[in-house]
């Protein structure tokens, strides 16, 4: 089992340098993309244009942000040839990286849909399944980049629980929002950027549950992706 | 295919296992303990199986016996005054430590390559004609047959064949290695073992000569010691991990360089300390 110093302690002081720095980069990027998704979800639940607009601009960043630690994950590929447990941090934070670029354009496009629903200007129905399954999923990002902060593979586990359970919340959100739709036609417009926005916040909950699995994956050296919920307990147990 | 490797891990299998039970076993160590003179011991209850026709790559620091484990294969150790060595290996199944196993004949099925390329104050031909000529193999036919092919295996016939009878001394170190190599199979062994064998040589002959590895595994199962990680990585199948005289770890080589069992391999191929 990886203790949070597993990445330290190489002779070369600077191959330690150089492995902090990615994981701390990686890291940075995680916290903005966390406060990408909650905003997103503020701006759609309160018809706040400025703040659609400002998750809208501050996606480049996060583009940037996900170039930029891919760089060093190749400089650190091709400069140490890291292996075992390096070589898997390595791997996993690559891997990581892209699904937040992934939740970051999920963010961009609540944000959006948010836009398009203060222009409309009328009080959307829709806001209670959003803030739930927003809620969720916003913790469940958070979760994930703790435990992979704190190679905790229970807690990863734990997030790829929790995101049947957002698949679960999302038929439900569905079903309500059909039904919304059906009472009063003049709402589609409006129920299809909701609709939209519940599907963007189901995505981040897929990709929290990759971010999940790479932990599981460098922590146990063992790819779980494509697994079901119990084989995955089954590694983690092991 | 998923299914199969999940199955496997159910019944608790490790992935050499998984491996090496399909493999067709060259070499066997039991229970191999070596000690120098004055008692110090070198060797620790050895166990493993050396795969035919697959390369095994023995790493570990320095004085962690796996140059000392490599010239048990071939009985080198023999000529150590003092080195006792108990516990048995088999070469197909017979072990060549018993009384009745002639040396000469042993060298000649279980060659060996060293790190500094050794080649004899002779023509590059009479080099790779040499084993043959102490077997008492003279015909110019079948020599010059045998010096061709090996030289095409070593991967040198290209760069030489103009100047068979030129000194061996003349050509560059990496040329002189793969020279060794070619002589060493001129006479037909089924073993290699090559001991550091590009350690000596710039990046580019290193590269010829992992790649004249990869070709030669084919017909001859090898064994390489190697100080560098990298190339174990690059060019093994098994690679096993020793330290003090013991053998920590032993699995595939993909296995070993990114989800090792032991801590001590770990720290070892992740350059930390111990």
């Amino acid at each position: 089992m990886l203790d949070k110093d597993a990445h330290s302690h190489h002779i070369s002081q600077q191959f330690n340098t150089e492995l902090d720095a990615v994981k701390t980069h990686m890291m940075e990027m995680g916290g903005l993309v966390e406060k990408q998704v909650s905003d997103a979800v503020f701006s759609i639940l309160n018809a706040d244009s400025g703040m659609a607009e400002t998750v809208k601009e501050r996606d480049k960043l996060i583009n940037a942000m996900e170039v930029s630690v891919d760089d060093e994950c190749a400089r650190i590929l091709a400069r140490r040839q890291p292996a075992a447990s390096d070589l898997r941090l390595v791997i996993a934070i690559s891997k990581a990286v892209n699904d937040l670029e992934r939740i970051g354009d999920e963010a961009g496009k609540i944000a959006t849909q948010a836009l398009a629903l203060a222009e409309a200007g009328e009080p959307s129905k829709g806001s209670v399944e959003i803030r739930m399954i927003g809620e969720h999923v916003g913790r469940m990002v958070h979760d994930a980049l703790d435990a992979f902060a704190r190679l905790d593979v229970d807690k990863a586990l734990e997030v790829a629980r929790e995101d049947k359970l957002v698949d679960a919340e999302y038929g439900t959100a569905m079903r309500s929002v059909m039904t919304y739709m059906m009472e009063d036609p003049r709402s589609i417009s409006s129920m299809l950027n909701v609709l939209w926005s519940l599907r963007s916040l189901e995505r981040v909950g897929d990709h929290a549950r990759n971010i999940a699995e790479h932990v599981i994956y460098l922590v146990k050296g063992k790819n779980v992706r494509h697994v079901g919920l119990t084989e995955l307990a089954k590694h983690v147990e092991q | 295919m998923k299914a199969q490797a999940l199955s496997l891990d159910k019944m608790g299998r490790t992935h050499r296992e998984m491996s090496l039970a399909n493999e067709e076993t060259s070499l066997e160590v039991n229970d191999l303990n070596l000690f120098y003179e004055g008692g110090k011991q070198a060797l620790y209850d050895i166990n493993l199986t050396i795969p035919k026709q697959r390369v095994t790559a023995f790493i570990g620091p320095s004085g962690c016996g796996k140059s000392t484990l490599l010239r048990c294969f071939n009985r080198m150790n023999d000529l150590v005054d003092g080195c006792q060595i108990n516990g048995e290996i088999k070469l197909d199944g017979h072990n060549i430590y018993d009384r009745v196993v002639d040396v000469a004949s042993l060298r000649r099925r279980i060659g060996m390559v060293f790190q500094k390329p050794n080649p004899f104050p002779k023509s590059i031909y009479e080099n790779v004609a040499y084993g043959l000529r102490i077997q008492g193999i003279n015909k110019a036919r079948v020599l010059d047959e045998v010096v061709e092919k090996s030289l095409r295996q070593a991967a040198l016939w290209d760069e030489v064949k103009d100047r068979l009878h030129d000194s061996a001394l003349g050509m560059s170190g990496g040329q002189q290695q793969r020279l060794v190599i070619a002589r060493t199979i001129a006479v037909e062994p089924e073993v290699l073992l090559l001991d550091e064998p590009a350690s000596a040589l710039d990046p580019i002959s290193t590269l010829k000569i992992e790649e004249l590895i990869n070709e030669l595994k084919s017909k001859y199962t090898i064994v390489i010691v190697t100080h560098n990680m990298q190339q174990a990585a690059r060019v093994s199948d098994y690679t096993a991990f020793l330290y003090m005289g013991k053998l920590i770890e032993y699995d595939t080589t993909d296995t070993l360089f990114t989800n090792p069992s032991k801590k001590q391999t770990e720290d070892y191929i992740t350059g930390r300390y111990g």
